[in-house]
């Protein structure tokens, strides 16, 4: 989208519009066991986005055709809730759904273990409850925290957070406004112990020095998002220790 | 005793030990001799070895486990049972009907209908199929017509149990009824009233919520203490 001429994305002194710093995240909050019916869950709160994720499983599929002998099937459903954008989006799943879907599928693959549960299915639902940018990294953040929760085995723990360039500064974790007037946007997910790199989208242009700072930004934000989730996890088996 | 020192772990976090005893099997994964948490986990430390319990994890049947079972269908020749683990298991006529019996006179929810629970032990089980239930081998095994089942977390089980069953003694003598623990996190309770069978499902609840916290046995024992003297009038 064109960017009106008379918004300012970044001020004279290097601010960004909500008078964060380039390289600063927006307030983070997380939850986890938020929700009494479903195996695993968890509330993620980036700013004003809000994302609430819910596991079930692994169960058997109610659908046997879609078994697989080896290992179990995980089915992701990211799905924005009608109220949770200014205009009220349509429940149906949209194209751009079903994408996110899939990519968010292919984040949290390589990490579960699901050569443990042959011929078994699960459930990943992933709702945006408000959305302010960042919804599908918030949501890849949010389902690996359920699948923790919900006591899956699991190699590693994923979360994500997008860099961008907004009037040619790389900034870290964008909201709404950036990515809509801004140049690139870009969505990470890593497994940081792991070291590996599962989600990774581009929506514009970087030069070869851009991408790279972009990425080393991304990384920073992941660790201390990696950092809050073992520790929201820890404190819900704070009793435990003692 | 050694120094032991108790850390909980999250799945990707490294285990500080070469050698791991992984209590129940599951949770940890090897990466160049080097052991991880795959579930959240308690692990506790000492000079010659770490031991992980996880304090997630998901039923998964083993053969010669005691479970207890609900019915879900009915076939011509077989009972399907819900074991809250990722797969149904399996129930034979043969298991329950020991006279010879005519698929094709009879229907077999007249004897087990959706519902109805069913004490069992895990006869096979791998990979590639389903488990399947036999009811021989103990005269605990079989239909539940009375009492009541909880349930519980599956993870909870072992600490229900206690070590070397003490727990479950404590349950057994204190209140007097006839238990029988399900590895997929339902037990059986009878008791002589309903008051006492209440109670015990309370104690179950606590254990449950309190799995992995030391000196339980005796809070289990005065809270029984405490409510069971309600109960006798």
């Amino acid at each position: 989208m064109k960017k009106p001429l008379n918004i300012k994305l970044i001020g004279e002194d290097g601010k960004r519009h909500d008078g964060r710093t380039p390289e600063e995240m927006r307030p983070v909050k997380m939850e986890v066991g938020v929700l009494y019916n479903a195996d695993g869950s968890a509330l993620v709160e980036v700013g004003r986005t809000r994302i609430l994720a819910a596991v079930y499983g692994p169960r058997e599929p109610v659908q046997k055709y879609m078994v697989l002998p080896d290992r179990a099937i995980l089915r992701v459903r990211y799905h924005m809730a009608p109220f949770s954008t200014s205009d009220r989006k349509s429940p149906a799943p949209s194209r751009r759904e079903i994408e996110l879907s899939k990519v968010i599928r292919e984040s949290l693959e390589p990490i579960v273990m699901s050569e443990l549960y042959p011929r078994t299915l699960i459930d990943v639902f992933i709702e945006v409850l408000q959305a302010d940018g960042g919804t599908r990294t918030a949501g890849v953040t949010a389902a690996s925290l359920a699948l923790a929760d919900a006591g899956i085995a699991m190699k590693d723990l994923v979360a994500g957070v997008a860099v961008g360039k907004v009037e040619g500064t790389i900034v870290l974790d964008l909201d709404e406004v950036e990515d809509m007037y801004g140049e690139a946007d870009m969505p990470v997910a890593m497994a940081p112990n792991l070291g590996l790199i599962t989600l990774f989208q581009l929506n514009g242009v970087f030069t070869p020095e851009e991408m790279e700072t972009a990425i080393k930004m991304a990384e920073k934000g992941i660790l201390h998002l990696n950092e809050m989730q073992r520790e929201v996890l820890r404190a819900k088996y704070s009793n435990v220790v003692g | 005793m050694s120094e032991e020192e108790k850390l909980i772990v999250v799945p990707g976090e490294e285990i500080p030990a070469k050698e791991v005893e992984v209590k129940g099997g599951q949770g940890v994964y090897k990466k160049d001799d080097k052991y991880f948490a795959a579930t959240p986990g308690l692990v506790v430390l000492s000079e010659e070895k770490a031991v992980f319990m996880p304090l997630e994890s998901i039923y998964i049947p083993k053969p010669g486990d005691v479970v207890i079972g609900m019915v879900i269908s009915t076939g011509t020749t077989y009972w399907i049972l819900d074991i809250k683990a990722p797969y149904t298991a399996f129930l034979s006529y043969q298991e329950l009907l020991s006279k010879r019996f005519n698929p094709g006179t009879a229907l077999l929810s007249l004897y087990l209908k959706e519902g109805d629970y069913v004490i069992g032990k895990i006869s096979s089980f791998d990979r590639s199929r389903n488990p399947t239930i036999t009811l021989r081998g103990s005269d605990k095994f079989g239909k539940i017509i009375d009492g009541t089942v909880v349930e519980v977390k599956p993870i909870s089980v072992p600490r229900i149990i206690g070590r070397k069953g003490s727990m479950l003694n404590l349950l057994v003598q204190a209140s007097n009824c006839d238990m029988v623990v399900g590895m997929n996190g339902r037990v059986y309770v009878k008791c002589e009233n309903r008051d006492m069978e209440n109670v015990v499902a309370l104690a179950l609840k606590k254990i449950e919520a309190e799995t992995h916290t030391s000196g339980l046995t005796d809070r289990i024992r005065s809270f029984l203490e405490d409510h069971i003297r309600g109960v006798k009038k």
